[in-house]
């Protein structure tokens, strides 16, 4: 099978994003649109005049991705048009942050897009600042680790719950690691009409200073230390898709440099976060 | 055939008539009514889609969208919209994509202030945008569907302006033109490239030095070829119609003979011929000058129209603060060393719906008679 988003583009060796794109692209076939934001993506992707896009593609602007695709949608269906999938591609920074409005108001329209956030936890493109998405003490270029300061000093943002809260009919998290998730749950996805959500987390080697090789293990160990929990929403109802192993936050930490300076006191205090999160989540399907 | 109609009511009136694909709004002051009847007609099926965007950011954004999918799109906002829409106005021009705006003209904040000048639209005046600036509602509906004809024949996008209150609100005998009439007039919208699953192609690449810079030489080559199709686009209509507007790029009134000349955009133009028509009734030898299209720039049809003119007061409902008045700063570069060129005066007034009189256009018209510059705020 020929990919359809072709080798020979921009991405930095071990790309996450790189790797989600495909995914999103041989899992969802030739019959879509994408819209995708300024970023990574669209940098490494499309540099005139080349495009690694072997289906539809438009980039127009940063925040503006939802709206975009609510516009491509609408102009198809009233050309006649029932069956083209129109699929967003963001990251953290547009979904979460400057984009945030536009989503909001495309999942309040319940437009039909599948709007599909690639989360590597900060600004990359720009050259690795935080985001709403970037974990808890994290070091980036603007949650500098210093005297005062010791990395990031807000969680990350929830933004799976609050696009469920729009009661959009499907909403999931996955993860690059998992390719057979990321498939099943991009081709449910599709298969719904109106406004879905599907975040895929995809590692970048760069941003977090991990070994090349280690990019997709990397997102793997988000998923195993129950950091990154896969999660789906259906009317309404969260349900946990994949249960991990549970391995300690640490050994997810100590191979990025984005951690390495945390104490054992914040490594705790997380560790503490993410137990809450499961145990919660445990005592639910116990009732 | 005319009927009794409130200009925002007509003009939602044309856009339905022209069969959009999409319409993206968001209502603002005073472009609001036209808005709401779209939504009107959206509720009883006579428009194909209406999206209630969040945002002006997200209207042009969608309708953007819309272009590109090969739809007829269009919006409408005033002011703050236009500019909270500023970053995308500029993408949706380098695109090369097709999009009609209707904006109701209102000042910019701040002061905070509803009413009527030229700040937001002349504010976009580098985008890249056709600018078709109307004298009345009669001409501001017949503008639509040219705008909607230039911007999907050259690929690019199209802001019809037309005054905010002054016109948007005020009751009058217009003729909208018909379906059937548009139908005949307007081609279907076939841009050359689309998102099509058939046909995939890459739209919104980014571009490096070597590139960027002519795909921006380009397109202002080609918005400068656009007056062709502008001027075509109001003389086709014209004979269906019977109705015109100087050339589509200009309107003289009164200019054959004139020596002192009134020039300006928009609804006070009508004040300005009545100003003309009583002191030519005094034997003074007076004229007016409409820019109808100021974007593409008639730089060189101005040059020839002012040609052998005494003085001219250039007015103007907006200001490039720190420097001087844009439209007048480029007709002072159009007649650069052209040879009979006119003295040339900026008159700077209206801002926020100050009132401009009749009698405010004759004392402009009486103060450049001694053939001298000036540069007044009135």
């Amino acid at each position: 099978m020929t990919d359809l988003f072709t080798p020979g583009h921009r991405a930095c060796a071990g790309c996450g994003a790189a790797i989600a794109f495909r995914q999103i692209v041989n899992a969802l076939g030739k019959d879509i649109v994408i819209v995708n934001a300024t970023g990574c993506g669209e940098i490494i992707s499309t540099p005139f005049p080349e495009s690694a896009w072997e289906v539809p593609y438009i980039h127009t602007l940063f925040e503006n991705v939802p709206a975009v695709a609510s516009g491509v949608v609408a102009a198809l269906r009233a050309q006649g048009n029932d069956h083209t999938t129109v699929v967003c591609i963001a990251g953290d920074g547009s979904t979460y942050d400057i984009g945030f409005g536009a989503l909001s108001g495309m999942l309040e329209r319940n437009d039909d897009v599948l709007y599909i956030c690639y989360d590597n936890e900060a600004y990359m493109n720009t050259g690795v600042q935080r985001s709403s998405s970037t974990p808890l003490h994290a070091l980036t270029t603007t949650s500098e680790v210093g005297k005062a300061l010791h990395g990031k000093e807000q969680f990350k943002k929830p933004l799976l719950d609050i696009v469920a809260a729009h009661r959009v009919p499907y909403a999931a998290s996955t993860c690059i690691a998992y390719p057979f998730d990321v498939d099943k749950k991009l081709k449910k996805a599709k298969a719904i009409r109106g406004a879905r959500f599907v975040s895929i987390f995809a590692s970048c080697v760069t941003g977090w200073g991990v070994d090349t090789q280690l990019g997709v293990s990397i997102a793997r160990l988000a998923v195993e230390t129950g950091m990154w929990p896969m999660q789906e929403y259906e009317n309404g109802e969260m349900k946990i898709t994949m249960k991990p192993a549970r391995k300690p936050v640490l050994e997810y930490f100590k191979l990025q440099r984005r951690f390495k300076h945390l104490t054992p006191e914040e490594v705790a205090e997380i560790q503490k976060t993410v137990d809450g999160f499961w145990a919660k989540h445990e005592a639910g399907e116990k009732k | 055939m005319t009927e009794t109609i409130e200009g925002s009511a007509a003009v939602a009136h044309v856009v339905r008539n022209c069969e959009p694909d999409v319409v993206a709004c968001y209502p603002i002051t005073p472009s609001t009514h036209i808005a709401e009847d779209l939504a009107k007609m959206y509720a009883n099926g006579e428009i194909k889609k209406y999206i209630t965007v969040e945002s002006e950011f997200s209207a042009i954004s969608a309708i953007m969208g819309a272009s590109a999918a090969g739809g007829r799109s269009f919006s409408t906002t005033s002011s703050q919209g236009l500019a909270l829409m500023h970053e995308a106005i500029f993408a949706a021009a380098g695109l090369r994509l097709s999009p009609v705006m209707c904006v109701a003209n209102r000042a910019l904040s701040a002061p905070l202030n509803i009413w009527n000048d030229h700040e937001d639209t002349i504010a976009e005046r580098d985008s890249g945008w056709l600018q078709i600036y109307c004298e009345t509602n009669q001409e501001t509906v017949d503008a639509i569907p040219q705008a909607f004809k230039v911007a999907e024949s050259a690929y690019i996008p199209a802001m019809v302006c037309m005054d905010g209150f002054y016109l948007t609100h005020a009751v009058e005998q217009i003729d909208v033109p018909k379906t059937e009439m548009i139908r005949s007039y307007l081609p279907k919208f076939k841009p050359f490239a689309r998102l099509d699953p058939e046909n995939p192609v890459s739209i919104g690449a980014y571009a490096f030095p070597a590139d960027y810079q002519n795909f921006r030489e380009d397109l202002h080559r080609d918005l400068i070829a656009s007056k062709a199709k502008v001027r075509k686009a109001h003389d086709e209509m014209a004979k269906l119609t019977g109705r015109s507007y100087g050339d589509g790029l200009l309107e003289q009134y009164r200019m054959e003979d004139a020596d002192y000349i009134f020039m300006g955009l928009g609804s006070v133009m009508g004040t300005a011929k009545e100003a003309v028509d009583r002191m030519r009734a005094k034997g003074e030898k007076v004229g007016a000058l409409r820019v109808r299209c100021f974007r593409p720039f008639p730089g060189e049809e101005l040059a020839k129209a002012l040609a052998g003119k005494k003085s001219v007061a250039v007015f103007e409902k907006d200001y490039s603060l720190g420097a001087s008045a844009p439209m007048y700063a480029e007709l002072v570069e159009a007649l650069y060393q052209k040879p009979e060129a006119p003295v040339l005066s900026s008159f700077v007034g209206g801002l926020g719906g100050k009132d401009m009189t009749v009698e405010n256009v004759e004392s402009l018209l009486a103060k450049i008679k001694d053939a001298k510059r000036h540069s007044e705020w009135v």
